[in-house]
């Protein structure tokens, strides 16, 4: 049971309608690391989570989590097995105080104090807001409380969305300094990213994505070495990409 | 306070004029047999009471969970049918209402769990159109199954002796405790009790995650939540409180059939009365109802009163006549949907 990947996709293919997304996805999320998942937009990175999630089920191919196929899992039991998702639109439930959203995902009914200690370390606007419907907070407080969402209880595997999508620069350090804290608790980190410094200051290994496929899949060191590869990969060069 | 915390759940009415407004109603309802002695004003009170409890347990489906269901009525006419007719076939007593309410209740719950799990899977649209099926098919049975429920024509039963006018509990002077007192006071407590508890029901984390439905389903299903589970719950439990308005229905009117309890109109009020009140909250529902039922029996009154002191000034006395007292209801709700959006609720927690 040992296997080093906590999470691994085996030649996964997703239709949604007639579109086929993913097309043959191979992806190995080792124990314990930040995982980036990185690509063009539509390369079928959200579609990935949400395939993963159960959100969308794979027409071919195998999700393999925690030494268990969950391929076919319905979400809620997905997420029973320890897997939270934080996605791209943040999803809060915005009638409910900040409070509710987060006793919501504490599935058992109460909040760990001193887990509760912890989040409001690393968001301390949730305290601030504690009260308030969610609806009211700014994007990147939304944003926040969607990730605090996610690890108020410890999971196994967090697979987070664009997490600094149309944030402003000092919150996006903010967030980094969140999950750096996050990678402490040895929690494995699935996290999709187009800002690539972002990326390039978390991630211990990286998958980037192509229609529809893993075409490069390696340590994040490697790639923020290799500036050629990075622009055959991403149409980028970090001189003009922040 | 802290007493007034348990009972009302934390819930507490979010702006002063509601808290008001909703104490002025409580002591109405709760005095009402010496507030307003007469027929027709204990006759509406009691309306008032059972209709609390029909369109708090409808606002759990519609404000709480956001779930659309046209067979509310249907609910609440098994329960009206169930007590009506076991005390008609097996005689006045209360071992007949608890049999009949038993059997309305588990005829309810296990309607409402098979149309939930026919439909509530598939869109949103699709189980309104199952509930509207189902509850014009029941209604149908109802008025067809005449051996049995009396037909059009309903069964006119007798209570228990205790609940029958005649029955005089105390009498001193002009003071008198007679059965319909009784009976009034057994049907307030009854909605008291089935309010609270469905309060309750809202502010437990078992409400928290049908919010969390009602906002985002797939955000609720990624948390872990199995959504059809709650929502099935919640279906079964919004049909026997609706089943158990209709048991203090039949108690009260000592009379059950399709007009009163079944009828499509009834449908279109508790959802007037819920939208008016404000959906997603309880209190909006017990607003809602005392403004529907008040205007629904005394507008006519109030327009005739109208239309008489307008007498000789042009136009103004044809206009308030009390013939056109249901066009005023609807200019009434028209305006108070465009005025109040979220219902009169939504608008008073919003001022604070």
């Amino acid at each position: 049971m040992s296997e080093a990947a906590l999470l691994r996709l085996d030649g996964v293919n997703t239709h949604i309608g007639p579109y086929h997304i993913l097309q043959g996805v191979e992806l190995a999320v080792p124990r314990g690391g930040l995982t980036m998942l990185l690509g063009r937009n539509g390369a079928g990175k959200t579609t990935t989570l949400r395939t993963i999630m159960g959100l969308w089920h794979a027409s071919a191919g195998r999700v393999r989590f925690d030494g268990a196929e969950i391929t076919d899992w319905a979400t809620p039991d997905i997420a029973r097995a320890g897997i939270a998702y934080v996605p791209e639109n943040m999803g809060i439930f915005a009638d409910l105080t900040v409070r509710e959203n987060l006793l919501l995902a504490a599935r058992a009914g109460d909040i760990d104090d001193a887990r509760l200690r912890w989040v409001f370390g690393l968001f301390p606007a949730l305290k601030k807001f504690w009260s308030l419907p969610a609806g009211f907070l700014s994007g990147g407080q939304k944003q926040m409380l969607s990730i605090a969402r996610a690890v108020i209880e410890p999971r196994k595997l967090f697979l987070i969305d664009e997490p600094t999508k149309g944030l402003a620069p000092a919150i996006i350090g903010n967030m980094i300094a969140a999950f750096r804290e996050l990678k402490q608790t040895a929690a494995t980190i699935l996290l999709v990213e187009q800002n690539f410094m972002f990326a390039k200051s978390l991630g211990d290994t990286v998958a980037v994505m192509d229609n529809g496929r893993v075409v490069h899949a390696g340590s994040m060191a490697e790639l923020a070495e290799d500036r050629e590869l990075q622009h055959r990969l991403l149409g980028l060069s970090l001189d003009s990409h922040q | 306070m802290t007493m007034l915390r348990v009972v009302l759940s934390g819930d507490f009415p979010q702006s002063r004029i509601l808290s008001a407004a909703l104490l002025v109603i409580f002591i109405a309802l709760a005095a009402a047999p010496f507030l307003f002695p007469g027929t027709q004003s204990l006759n509406v009170a009691a309306k008032i009471c059972y209709f609390v409890v029909l369109a708090a347990s409808y606002d759990l489906l519609l404000g709480y969970t956001g779930i659309v269901s046209f067979a509310h009525t249907m609910f609440f006419g098994i329960g009206g049918y169930g007590a009506g007719l076991a005390l008609y076939t097996w005689g006045p007593t209360w071992t007949s209402v608890l049999i009949g309410t038993l059997l309305g209740l588990g005829l309810a719950i296990v309607l409402a769990l098979i149309i939930g799990l026919f439909s509530l899977r598939v869109r949103a649209i699709f189980f309104a159109m199952i509930t509207l099926a189902v509850a014009s098919a029941f209604a149908i049975l109802a008025s067809q199954l005449s051996w049995l429920t009396g037909g059009e024509d309903g069964r006119t039963f007798r209570v228990p002796e205790v609940l029958r006018p005649g029955y005089s509990l105390l009498e001193a002077g002009a003071f008198s405790i007679n059965g319909r007192i009784i009976t009034y006071y057994l049907i307030f407590l009854a909605a008291l009790v089935l309010f609270l508890g469905m309060l309750r029901v809202v502010n437990s984390p078992f409400g928290r995650v049908l919010q969390g439905i009602r906002e985002n389903e797939f955000r609720a299903e990624a948390l872990g939540y199995r959504t059809i589970v709650y929502r099935s719950i919640v279906n079964c439990l919004s049909a026997a409180m609706a089943t158990l308005a209709g048991v203090l229905a039949a108690l009260w009117l000592r009379y059950t059939g399709p007009a009163v309890t079944l009828s499509f109109d009834i449908m279109l009020d508790i959802l007037l009365m819920v939208v008016i009140g404000g959906m997603g909250t309880l209190y909006g529902a017990v607003i809602g109802a005392t403004i529907f039922i008040l205007a629904e029996n005394y507008l006519q009154a109030l327009m005739g009163a109208l239309s008489k002191s307008a007498a000789g000034l042009p136009v103004l006395p044809q206009l308030f006549d009390p013939d056109r007292w249901l066009l005023w209801l609807g200019v009434l709700f028209v305006l108070s949907v465009y005025f109040f959006p979220a219902g009169i609720v939504g608008k008073l927690a919003a001022r604070k």
